[in-house]
Order: structure tokens, then sequence, then C-alpha cells
């Protein structure tokens, strides 16, 4: 009976992993299982969370999900979300240009792909890296460095690559052959999208990719965060993917919804944090609390519920008290602000 | 009508959203037996969309989907492993 072998392919459903699952599949022809990871910086799923759709009015679909059904492979989403929090605070090789620890997550990744290969016999990995396409993780010392650190040495095939990168074990095994693989480098994307072309691949045009992590303005919220509390937990995390951020002169920290959406998701955190409302119009929680700053939490709150006087509703541990407040003025306000522009200026 | 099938599972995943009700969906499906039916209740209205894309890639039957009361019931039949 001949062998078949099979491969795990981590899937992002972006351009590259589609094109990486389909040189694997229906160019070599060999059997896959389509991974893909929740980290719990989805944004497609905190879209969903708040109500926001898409700009054509629909909801946003997960692109991994639409990109495997379109392909007709099989997927698996494994949620890693518990464990990802230790990538995100500690990670070895550092963060790319937001709080995107890139390197350790790839590697945190493939360990996780590697456990399902040894577990369910699979003979290796295939990803979508490009050579030389990002800076913080896919160079030539960079894809070695993982090789290296995830044990997986000789396993791990990138088709879109595969022909500029030393010989792998499938290849030497014949599973796969190496010049049905491609060569390509750099961060053009020319070669891809004609790929795309070639085999009728759908995806998202420009590739923004579903991660928090690269973003800028969840960036500076993490980084005034952990030079203020040095640890974060996931509720610190989450409640940085929503709002106005607002850090008071003596600590106090206020996170203040925008629309219903986000007074929602906020409303999910009042069991657990202090905080502050006008009924059916903001709603803010409020950690770190100072005596110090209570003359302003009222104000803030009165801001982004109509801006006029009103009755705030403040809750401080197991206190409450009914406060009618006047708006707190704009420049006051826009001192405190945690946003890219107050940490440019030196917030 | 979908309201008469009677499912051997039902799973619900309320009050969370993209990509775990799949992923609970995939997990109940791996320790199904082949010909079971499961009933997916959902809150995210990415299901209607996401239920069918994924029985489409893996291979499994999708039987249909139906809203009541802001949930949605979404049917699957496990056809292979």
């Amino acid at each position: 009976m001949t062998y078949k072998p099979k491969a795990l392919i981590l899937f992002s459903g972006g351009l590259d992993s589609q094109l990486a699952a389909l040189n694997i599949s229906k160019v070599q022809g060999i059997e896959v299982k389509l991974i893909h990871f929740y980290t719990g910086f989805c944004i497609t799923e905190h879209k969903r969370r708040l109500g926001i759709p898409n700009k054509d009015g629909k909801i946003p679909q997960n692109p991994a999900l639409k990109a495997a059904a379109n392909l007709q492979l099989p997927i698996e989403i494994i949620d890693i979300s518990k464990e990802y929090i230790n990538v995100i605070l500690n990670p070895k090789f550092g963060y790319g240009k937001n709080v995107n620890p890139c390197l350790d997550c790839r590697i945190f990744m493939l360990l996780k792909l590697k456990e399902i290969m040894e577990k369910e016999n699979y003979d290796f990995i295939a990803t979508g890296e490009v050579l030389g396409q990002r800076p913080m993780s896919q160079t030539k010392d960079k894809l070695f460095i993982v090789e290296k650190e995830t044990g997986l040495k000789g396993f791990i095939v990138r088709p879109l690559s595969g022909k500029l990168l030393p010989k792998t074990i499938p290849e030497e095994k014949g599973l796969i052959k190496r010049e049905l693989m491609w060569d390509i480098s750099g961060r053009s994307r020319t070669k891809q999208i004609n790929l795309a072309k070639l085999y009728n691949v759908e995806y998202e045009q420009p590739s923004g990719g579903c991660c928090y992590l690269t973003d800028e303005h969840f960036a500076v919220k993490f980084k005034e965060e952990i030079s203020f509390k040095k640890s974060l937990n996931w509720d610190d995390l989450s409640l940085m993917t929503v709002g106005r951020h607002l850090r008071l002169p003596n600590g106090t920290k206020m996170i203040i919804s925008r629309n219903e959406g986000e007074t929602r998701f906020l409303s999910g955190f009042k069991n657990r944090f202090d905080y502050a409302y006008v009924e059916g119009k903001a709603l803010a929680i409020i950690k770190d609390f100072h005596i110090d700053d209570m003359p302003y939490i009222g104000g803030i709150v009165a801001r982004y519920s109509g801006n006029k006087q009103t009755y705030v509703s403040i809750h401080i541990k197991d206190n409450m008290i009914n406060q009618l407040a006047e708006p707190l003025e704009d420049d006051i306000i826009d001192s405190f602000k945690i946003g890219v522009e107050s940490y440019a200026r030196g917030h | 009508m979908l309201e008469d099938i009677k499912a051997d599972i039902e799973h619900n995943v309320c009050g969370t959203y993209c990509p775990i009700p799949i992923s609970e969906l995939s997990n109940q499906i791996k320790q199904m037996q082949i010909g079971q039916i499961i009933e997916l209740i959902a809150d995210d209205p990415g299901v209607v969309e996401d239920v069918p894309a994924w029985c489409k890639a893996t291979g499994q039957e999708f039987l249909g989907i139906y809203e009541e009361d802001g949930e949605f019931h979404a049917f699957v039949k496990k056809i292979k492993d």
C-alpha cells in the first residue's frame, strides 16, 4: 500500500498562507489540515462583539474560515488565548514596530503545531512565510532561529520561498518536490498576486491582518499602562481594544465608551472594576482609583453624555453616589488622553 | 422544518464570538459518532455564514440555521471523521 503523507498548514487566511496551503495540497498533492490559532487579539471577533459592520454593511467574517471554505480544505481553529498572554508580556525576542511579538508568536504557534504533528502523525508543517518579507520574523537568520527554538529543523516547509531555502526533510524523503515550490522573496507581492490570479485565490487587499498587536493605537495604550503598572492581565489587555483612554493627574485610569456597542462591552467589566455612567449614555470603567481624582470623574462622564449638566452614577468599591456634574472642559480632558498624539508629545 | 430536527447534542456558545463558536463546534464534532447531529446555539450573528463555511471546508453536512429571540440555532450532521 502506498504511503500517503500529510501536512499541517499554519493558516491565517491571508494570501501567503492560502498559497502555501494551495501549493502543498493541490500542486504537490499532499493531504493537509489547516490550523488557525485564536490568540484573543482578533479584530474580526472584536468587531462582531461591538456590532461593527464592514464598510459594505456586512458582518465581518473570519478570514481563515472564509479562505478554507473557498479552498475547500479542512480547518481546525484552536483557542490559545489563555497561554498567549505570556507571549505578549514576556517576548524573548522583543516586539516589532508596535507590541507585536512576531518571532515569539511564530515560535509559540509552531510549538503547538509540533505537538499536533507528533500526536496525529503528520509528516511536516508548512507556512506562508516569505524570505525577506518581514524584518521582524522572516529574514533568513530569523527563520533559522525559529527552527532552532522549536526543534523543528528540516520539518518546516515554506513553499513560497522553498527554492531559495535549504532542503527540508520532506524533500529528502521525496514527499514533496522542490521544483514545484516557488522562489518568492522580499516585500513585493507581485508574484503572489499573479499566483492568486492563476489559481483563482480570493484574498483581502490590502493585507491588513486580523491582529490587534500590530495596531499603533493599541500599542500606545499598552506601553503607557505597562510603564505605569509593570504587569498586565487579560482584563487590562481587553480594555485596551475599546473606548477613550484617560489617565488622570493622580493615576486613576478611565476607559469611556464611545457608542452603544462599547457601552455593552464595558458593562461586562462592571462586576470587577469601579465604574461611572449616565443611563443610556456613556459608561466609564475606572481603574487604579485615587481619591484625589474624584473631582474629575463626574465631569468627564458628563462631557461624553450629551455635554451638559447631568446626574452621574459613580460606583467606587461598595459605595455609590449620584453626582450632579458639569461637563469638564475639552482642553483639560485632552491633557488626560492616552493616544497616539498625546504619546508623541510625551504624555 | 429545522425546528423539528432532534439533535443528539445541544451546545450553547452564547456570549462568545468568532472564531470561538466554530472552535467549539469543531471540538464537539470530534467527540460525536458519524450520523449524529449537533445543534449549536449562538448569539453571534456571524455564525450564519461561519457554520456553512466551516462545513464546506471540513466536509460535514450543514442542515440549516434559524433565529429565535436573537439566538441562532445551527444544525450540523457529522458525516466523516
